[in-house]
């Protein structure tokens, strides 16, 4: 494993980020998503949304440091914020 | 609008997951966690947070070999795809010479990257190249290792002399499967050419256009071979595309931890607009 060179910063976060696939995967199984028509101009599932919440937090975070380039727990909290609202009403 | 939606058939994908899992994620980790560090040599490393984000996003060589990229890519894919459409539009649908001419042009296809910048490199040279040589000798002085516009416009005859013959395949392919008594319907109404090909034949074409859109898309924002053997991304760095860039910072200069970072933003970019255009596609067939 020490090719991979890991950090625990690293490794935590891909530790949340499978968490947060196996949380997804519970809560298939739980209660199965259907298409739904938010905000977002086309139907999406539950992944869908939860996808977009990813791709757009990394985007987040590379605007807020292209910019700003501080304080990225900012960025974060808006990254969360925006998720939040996608997953409840995109 | 409520579609039930069974996953089942994921479990048939595990497989094919299991392969990519061992391909390329271990290996993006791998990328990511080398972008917060520091790496002098293989045993020590230090980490830097997103340092290296900070810098890439402000370092000006990066941005501009993103806006040349972005170039790059709208400017062959303007020419590829209706030059593309127009040459499926010329070729015989039902002629014996049409499997022939199928396959004259799928040759370019058929040739590997580098053996194609070497025959451009040598094509377009202005001391001996028939290219070069020809415009010279017309009066119109051409020196594409020299000019800058020069060696855009030769990068982009490259790639369009390249990749436009897999457009043209894909476009014939699907003019060949409208079937006949659409025509026919649009013959009775009294449908000019353009009318046809706007009303019948683009609707049905759009899935075919879709897949050479996004594939020449994909292809030509990751191109790296042709130009680095045409031009070596000169003269200066005026051909020098994102990977061209990538690869002097990560094998030339050994530069480990910027350029995963600088990878890591490569690939989110990628992901933006395979997911741009995936979901604009199933957002159109679903209505």
């Amino acid at each position: 494993m020490s090719w991979m060179a890991w950090t625990w910063q690293t490794a935590l976060f891909f530790s949340a980020l499978g968490g947060a696939l196996m949380l997804m995967t519970i809560a298939e199984l739980v209660r199965p998503t259907s298409f739904v028509r938010g905000f977002l101009p086309m139907p999406t599932t539950r992944g869908d949304r939860f996808f977009i919440c990813l791709l757009s937090a990394a985007f987040i975070h590379l605007i807020w440091l292209g910019l700003i380039g501080q304080s990225v727990p900012i960025a974060s909290a808006v990254s969360v914020a925006w998720a939040f609202v996608v997953m409840r009403w995109g | 609008m409520h579609k039930p939606y069974s996953n089942k058939a994921w479990l048939g994908v595990l497989p094919v997951v299991l392969v990519v899992a061992f391909s390329a994620v271990i290996p993006l980790m791998t990328v990511v966690n080398y972008s917060v560090q520091d790496i002098l040599d293989f045993n020590s490393r230090f980490y830097v947070g997103f340092e290296w984000y900070v810098e890439t996003l402000n370092d000006t060589r990066f941005i501009d070999a993103f806006k040349r990229q972005l170039g790059f890519s709208f400017t062959v894919l303007a020419i590829e795809i209706p030059l593309g459409i127009a040459v499926a539009k010329g070729l015989p649908k039902t002629s014996r010479f049409t499997p022939a001419l199928l396959i004259l042009l799928a040759v370019p296809l058929l040739i590997p990257w580098n053996v194609v910048g070497t025959i451009w490199q040598m094509y377009a040279r202005s001391d001996i190249g028939l290219l070069g040589v020809a415009i010279n000798a017309m009066g119109i002085s051409y020196h594409y290792s020299s000019e800058p516009l020069h060696a855009w416009l030769t990068l982009i005859a490259m790639d369009v002399w390249h990749w436009t013959s897999l457009v043209a395949l894909l476009a014939f392919a699907g003019l060949t499967s409208i079937p006949q008594p659409y025509y026919q319907a649009a013959a009775l109404d009294g449908a000019n050419r353009w009318q046809i090909f706007r009303y019948v034949e683009l609707p049905r074409l759009r899935g075919v256009l879709i897949i050479a859109v996004l594939l020449r898309l994909m292809d030509s924002f990751m191109i790296y071979t042709e130009p680095f053997v045409l031009t070596g991304g000169g003269p200066g760095d005026s051909t020098t595309f994102l990977s061209q860039h990538l690869a002097t910072m990560a094998v030339g200069q050994f530069d480990l931890g910027p350029a995963a970072a600088f990878s890591v933003i490569y690939f989110l970019f990628i992901l933006l607009f395979c997911w741009l255009f995936y979901t604009s596609v199933m957002r159109r067939d679903n209505e």
